[in-house]
């Protein structure tokens, strides 16, 4: 990783830290200062709540704010500042790959106890296989078919357990998911100190609100089509940012989509031939 | 790396410190209300801290700190000329003034920092401003001399009257809303108070009866600023609200300050605990 910034360093790129697109400057004031065409790339940030009470009590965290401060801020390591809480038995709402990352990283940290709570069954899980395997392995525990209803604190405000209700999985939908139905009378607590709450993200506003021009979807994802190109001109995106939360492999590939298209835009607009296949 | 072009203690006490750094990109935007980012080194901790001030011109940004936990006290030892790693923004929302023209401006200890620029800005545009200030003793009094220039109106307090009217800023601010009534309407059309959570929780208690609209700034704990995260989170007439995207600002009389005041908690014995093992041999500085 750090050897390919250096090699894109050396192959010209400008890396400038420290500035938030829509707040430090605009898209349009970048075509101000001469650029010709922009690329946005911001992903898919903005973290989904469980909307149930007890949501704020401390020892709730999302995983981006767990992933956060453990993985960018490195909370672990004594010589870095980040403050991390110390845990011990954890619950992590959500079965994608955030969830199983974030119930790895719990573990890691040196939680004595980590489950993973799901509203739906095993088969329904979003995450890949590979990374369900590699968390049992881990010794994460998976509670399936349980529908987190609130988050219990005591009388300080910290997390002492999260109330579920048993879910049985009805008829398949459309799409051949089985959507879960409560079981009455099933409501029951699972005892922990704190709550990650894993069930999606969303694209950043930021952007999008800052940039006169840009349309978005239904989801909050700007708009382009397949040559990456947005609705306002010499604007490209691609990623997350785009997509939804989707995978890496096709956020490289969206951007490497985006810079033949962004080329070939260029060179049109400078009356240039088209680039050699 | 960004340059710190000044520095200056704001009180006798030295818990305030004034640093102005070179961030082109922040002056260009920046708005009272505002925060920026700032995060001393590689290994340090991202600290938030409200605009106190910008000149567009020369590209600098002005940023009043208090010596609270490890990384502001290791900020202060910070020398006119050294340079940060980090400074980021300006995030969040400035603070709305369209259309106001009577306006009391409260501030507590070091929120009176974060106050100033917007009661600088309202009186920029002929808003009249009364502002109350509000420290513990004399010798934590700051901006006594900026305050007085950008206010229709100053009280200082302290709460041992050591410096200006003894008392809390809640009495004066009552005082200031009942000698400002006519015909049985106060004439204040907003007040903004800034200061440690449970002052504006009873700020907001004073102007509730009175129907005053009511501002906050808020500081929960924040790691990004900029929505991804959600730890910044406060409930807000019922609803879950980032401050750092969707305020600092926020309606007094809709915040759920219990939670507010609860969370603000979370972290406390790891920050005092950190803020004891400072490395006094290299006075803080971690690399130096
Ligand atoms: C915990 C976790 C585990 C995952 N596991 C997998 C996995 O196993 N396999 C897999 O394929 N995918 C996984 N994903 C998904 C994968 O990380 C994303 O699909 C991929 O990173 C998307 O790349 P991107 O370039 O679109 O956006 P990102 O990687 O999100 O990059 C966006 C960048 O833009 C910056 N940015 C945002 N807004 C602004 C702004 N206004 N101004 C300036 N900069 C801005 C952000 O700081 C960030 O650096 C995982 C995601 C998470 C969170
Ligand atoms: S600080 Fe992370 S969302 Fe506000």
């Amino acid at each position: 990783m750090a050897a390919e910034i250096e090699n894109l360093k050396a192959m010209g790129v400008k890396i400038v830290n420290n500035v938030i697109v829509g707040k430090s400057i605009t898209i349009d004031e970048l075509f101000e200062e001469g650029y010709e065409a922009v690329f946005i790339g911001s992903g898919a940030g903005l973290p989904q709540f469980l909307h149930i009470p007890g949501e704020n009590l401390m020892g709730v965290y999302s995983a981006n704010e767990l992933l956060t401060r453990t993985n960018l801020m490195k909370a672990y390591r004594e010589d870095y500042d980040t403050p991390i809480k110390k845990f011990n038995k954890v619950a992590v709402v959500g079965a994608g790959n955030v969830a199983m990352d974030a119930a790895r990283v719990a573990k890691r940290l040196g939680a004595s106890e980590v489950h993973v709570v799901y509203r739906r069954g095993k088969n329904e899980m979003p995450a890949r296989q590979e990374e369900v395997e590699h968390a049992e392995a881990e010794g994460i525990e998976f509670n399936m078919l349980n529908n987190p209803c609130a988050i219990l604190g005591d009388e300080s405000g910290h997390v002492i357990g999260l109330q579920c209700v048993r879910q049985e999985l009805g008829a398949p939908d459309e799409r051949g998911r089985r959507s879960p139905v409560p079981v009455e009378g099933s409501t029951w607590t699972l005892e922990c100190d704190t709550v990650i709450i894993a069930i999606g993200t969303s694209p950043n506003p930021l952007i999008r609100s800052t940039t006169p021009g840009l349309t978005t979807t239904r989801k909050g994802g700007i708009d382009a089509d397949d040559m990456a190109h947005t609705e306002k001109v010499a604007v490209f995106a691609g990623g997350d940012a785009v997509t939804g939360s989707a995978t890496v492999i096709m956020a490289m590939g969206a951007g490497k989509n985006a810079a033949y298209w962004i080329d070939e835009y260029i060179r049109r607009v400078n009356g240039e031939p088209k680039a050699e296949e | 790396m960004y340059k710190v072009v000044t520095k200056r203690f704001l009180n006798d006490a030295k818990t305030i410190c004034l640093f102005e750094i070179e961030a082109p990109y922040i002056a260009r935007h920046a708005r009272a209300g505002q925060f920026v980012i700032f995060r001393l080194d590689e290994q340090g901790e991202r600290v938030p801290v409200s605009v106190a001030g910008y000149d567009r011109e020369k590209g600098t940004v002005t940023v009043m700190v208090q010596a609270a936990g490890r990384t502001t006290k290791m900020l202060h030892t910070v020398e006119q000329g050294d340079y940060i790693s980090d400074i980021a923004g300006p995030l969040g929302k400035a603070t709305e003034m369209e259309g106001l023209k009577k306006v009391c401006v409260v501030g507590g200890g070091v929120g009176c920092a974060i106050a100033y620029p917007i009661a600088k800005e309202m009186h920029e545009r002929g808003i009249e401003v009364t502002f109350i200030a509000g420290f513990r003793s004399a010798d934590i009094v700051i901006l006594k001399d900026e305050l007085r220039e950008v206010s229709d109106k100053l009280i200082i307090c302290t709460d041992d009257g050591s410096y200006g009217k003894k008392g809390f800023t809640t009495v004066f601010l009552k005082q200031e809303i009942e000698s400002n009534i006519i015909w049985s309407r106060p004439q204040f059309d907003r007040v903004i108070a800034i200061g440690p959570d449970i002052m504006m929780k009873f700020l907001a208690d004073v102007t509730r009866p009175y129907g005053i609209s009511t501002i906050i700034s808020l500081d929960p704990i924040m790691v990004d600023g900029t929505g991804m995260c959600g730890c910044c989170r406060v409930i807000v007439g019922g609803e879950t609200k980032f401050a750092c995207v969707d305020g600092p600002d926020f309606d007094a009389h809709q915040v759920d300050f219990d939670s507010l005041i609860k969370r603000a908690a979370f972290y406390k014995e790891e920050q005092d605990e950190a803020a004891k093992h400072i490395c006094h041999m290299t006075g803080g500085k971690r690399n130096g």
